[in-house]
């Protein structure tokens, strides 16, 4: 009798000492990823297109010609920018420079800045990031001597997409701001 | 705020309901394996009516149709397996008498729908008046009905509203039937979408069209105490929220701000609009109460903040914000004050949308190049991903917080060709997914609460 309770104690013990484990051990799996989770997902979304795309991409930032207009003759009237970024590449700033340079000999010509982004975001936040890239390019103009009062900025989120595509090629085409005469 | 789409006569309960413990019931929190057998019998009514109703409505059998709106309601809850008619052996009229159970249960029917629909003048003017009840056929007794009178044009409501009371007295929980959605109706080419605003019931009939197309809007956001809608329009050039009164087409800017507001959604009480505001590269959140004018700014972070969304109780903010270098949704209280990150799964989260029962959220998840629909607590645990694709977003509750509604979109082929938006919805158990049909492709849905008599 007394064998069998003492066994049968030792057997609880030991499947509760069993039971913490297990469940310190699944805490301990959950918790290790998640903390390199952002840089996973940046490395995913900009890893991909590398490999193919290099002639009409850097990184993942779109470096071609195709879509790109011109606010005055020799001046491109777009730039691009990397997923989720509104940071102003050597290219971007030399367009903008260019385009600064034609609005001073033109002050009488006033543009909206548009900012856009690629379908791969929410709604809301893409409406949010075009505003930012557009102002990036707006802040970029007026260091070059454009007066902010002839700039409107206007964010159209992923609503207006130039390239209907959906592959990195296409997305790096829809993330830009456009530079367009108002008057 | 009285109109057609209100019951202009009295919506009475005449029969009282019996408790019945033995009555069947039905478990909804998880997913339904073993739908229930329904039987909805084709409503009953006279030659008189039938005559009135066909000239009226153009309708030859009123009462045979809104059986079905009963019958496609509760199928498509996936919790309720609606018996083919053609297996009915007693006539509506009898049945709606009083039942033979026998021939019920034979057909393994255990819950039977019987009505009668009968035509009324008052004061010279058409009316129905349409008679509902609800059996237990294995405890062979009534458990619940009612009638009602309404004006003819109003025969698909009355359905939904006898729907609601079924799913209520066999689940427990009130029903999301007799409810519409606001959405974004879309078409054209993927780089130039035409967009107008839509209304529908619930069940994708009776849509309108709220707008011409002529400005692009977005995200329509349903007043859970009115017929109030706000949305975000291209009016001019100028992206606003506005505020539209659904009944009369009275539309307005919300504030005055000095650049593009956003990402608009009423408060639990109506009385506020919560959106942001993007002014020189920086979105902030802010709210505006329309009774005192009064616009005040929640957030102060350099980074992007926006989708914000009241818990039901009003005292908690859901938002998303990048200011961890990546989309993450926060929670902070009503006055913008103890703003906390609640999201630490892996990838991009963002547009968190607070059940109307206050105890999950619901959001849109960017992670390996998939989107998903998830819930989790408010607290940021027990994240559950109930539905991954290429592309979906803007989840929106049922009014009884059992059913969630998103968009989904579709990817293009090489050529950029094939592409859609489409409504879909799914259980809160993650099961009975489903596509919502739109006359057009469609967007940014937002479901109502129950509409009142």
């Amino acid at each position: 009798m007394n064998l069998s309770k003492i066994l049968k104690n030792a057997f609880l013990v030991v499947m509760f000492g069993l039971i913490i484990t297990a469940c310190a051990t699944k805490k301990s799996v959950k918790t290790t990823p998640t903390e390199s989770s952002t840089a996973k997902v940046e490395e995913t979304q900009k890893a991909d297109p590398i490999e193919k795309l290099d002639a009409l991409m850097q990184g993942d930032v779109y470096i071609g010609s195709d879509t790109v207009g011109e606010l005055a003759s020799g001046v491109p009237d777009r730039v691009f920018f990397a997923t989720n970024e509104t940071i102003l590449t050597t290219a971007s700033r030399e367009t903008l420079r260019k385009q600064a340079a034609w609005l001073r000999q033109n002050s009488d010509v006033t543009v909206v800045v548009e900012g856009h982004a690629d379908e791969r975001g929410t709604r809301e936040y893409n409406l949010a990031l075009g505003e930012r890239r557009a102002n990036a390019a707006k802040d970029y103009l007026m260091t070059y001597g454009v007066s902010s009062d002839r700039i409107k900025v206007l964010s159209y989120g992923k609503e207006r997409p130039v390239d209907s595509g959906s592959n990195p090629l296409s997305w790096s085409k829809n993330r830009r701001s456009v530079t367009v005469k108002a008057n | 705020m009285k109109n057609k789409y209100f019951f202009i006569l009295i919506f009475c309960f005449f029969f009282k309901p019996l408790v019945s413990h033995s009555f069947v019931e039905i478990d909804i929190t998880r997913g339904n394996l073993d739908p229930l057998p329904v039987s909805v019998s084709p409503f009953f009514s006279d030659n008189i009516t039938n005559e009135k109703i066909k000239t009226n409505l153009n309708i030859d059998n009123l009462g045979l149709e809104i059986s079905k709106v009963i019958e496609n309601n509760l199928r498509k809850t996936g919790l309720f397996n609606t018996l083919d008619k053609e297996s009915f052996l007693q006539k509506p009229d009898i049945a709606h008498l009083k039942p033979r159970f026998e021939d019920w249960k034979l057909i393994n029917s255990q819950v039977l729908i019987t009505g009668k629909v009968t035509s009324k003048i008052i004061n010279d003017k058409d009316y129905i008046r349409i008679e509902f009840k609800l059996w237990d056929v294995l405890g062979a007794k009534m458990v619940d009905g009612f009638s009602l009178t309404t004006v003819p044009t109003n025969w698909r409501r009355v359905g939904h509203k006898i729907s609601d009371k079924v799913y209520e007295r066999l689940t427990g929980e009130s029903g999301y039937f007799d409810t519409r959605i606001i959405y974004v109706a879309e078409e054209g080419p993927k780089t130039q979408r035409i967009k107008k605003l839509a209304i529908m019931d619930q069940d994708g009939f009776n849509t309108k069209y709220l707008t011409l197309g002529n400005e692009l809007v977005l995200t329509p956001r349903f007043n859970p105490t009115n017929q109030m809608v706000t949305y975000l329009s291209y009016f001019r050039n100028m992206p606003r929220v506005y505020l539209l009164n659904i009944e009369t087409g009275k539309q307005e800017v919300v504030g005055d701000f000095p650049g593009m507001t956003f990402a608009p959604r009423f408060s639990p009480d109506g009385k506020k609009i919560i959106m942001s505001l993007a002014k020189d590269g920086n979105s902030e959140i802010w709210v505006r109460n329309l009774e005192t004018n009064i616009q005040e700014k929640l957030t102060d972070h350099p980074s992007i903040d926006t989708s914000p969304s009241y818990s039901p109780d009003g005292k908690y903010i859901a938002f998303n914000s990048d200011r961890s270098g990546y989309q993450q949704i926060y929670v902070m209280k009503s006055d913008g004050t103890k703003v906390k990150r609640i999201s630490f799964g892996k990838g991009i989260y963002g547009t968190p949308v607070w059940s109307p029962r206050g105890d999950l959220i619901a959001f849109t998840k960017l992670h390996k190049g998939k989107f998903f629909i998830g819930v989790m607590r408010t607290d940021g645990t027990g994240e559950r991903l109930l539905t991954e694709n290429f592309y979906q977003e803007a989840p929106s509750w049922s009014p009884n917080g059992r059913i969630i509604i998103f968009y989904r979109e579709t990817k293009t082929d090489d050529k950029g060709q094939g592409f859609s938006a489409k409504l879909w919805s799914i259980d809160l158990t993650g099961y009975n997914e489903r596509l919502v049909k739109t006359e057009t492709d469609a967007s940014d849905p937002s479901w109502s609460s129950l509409l009142g008599n």
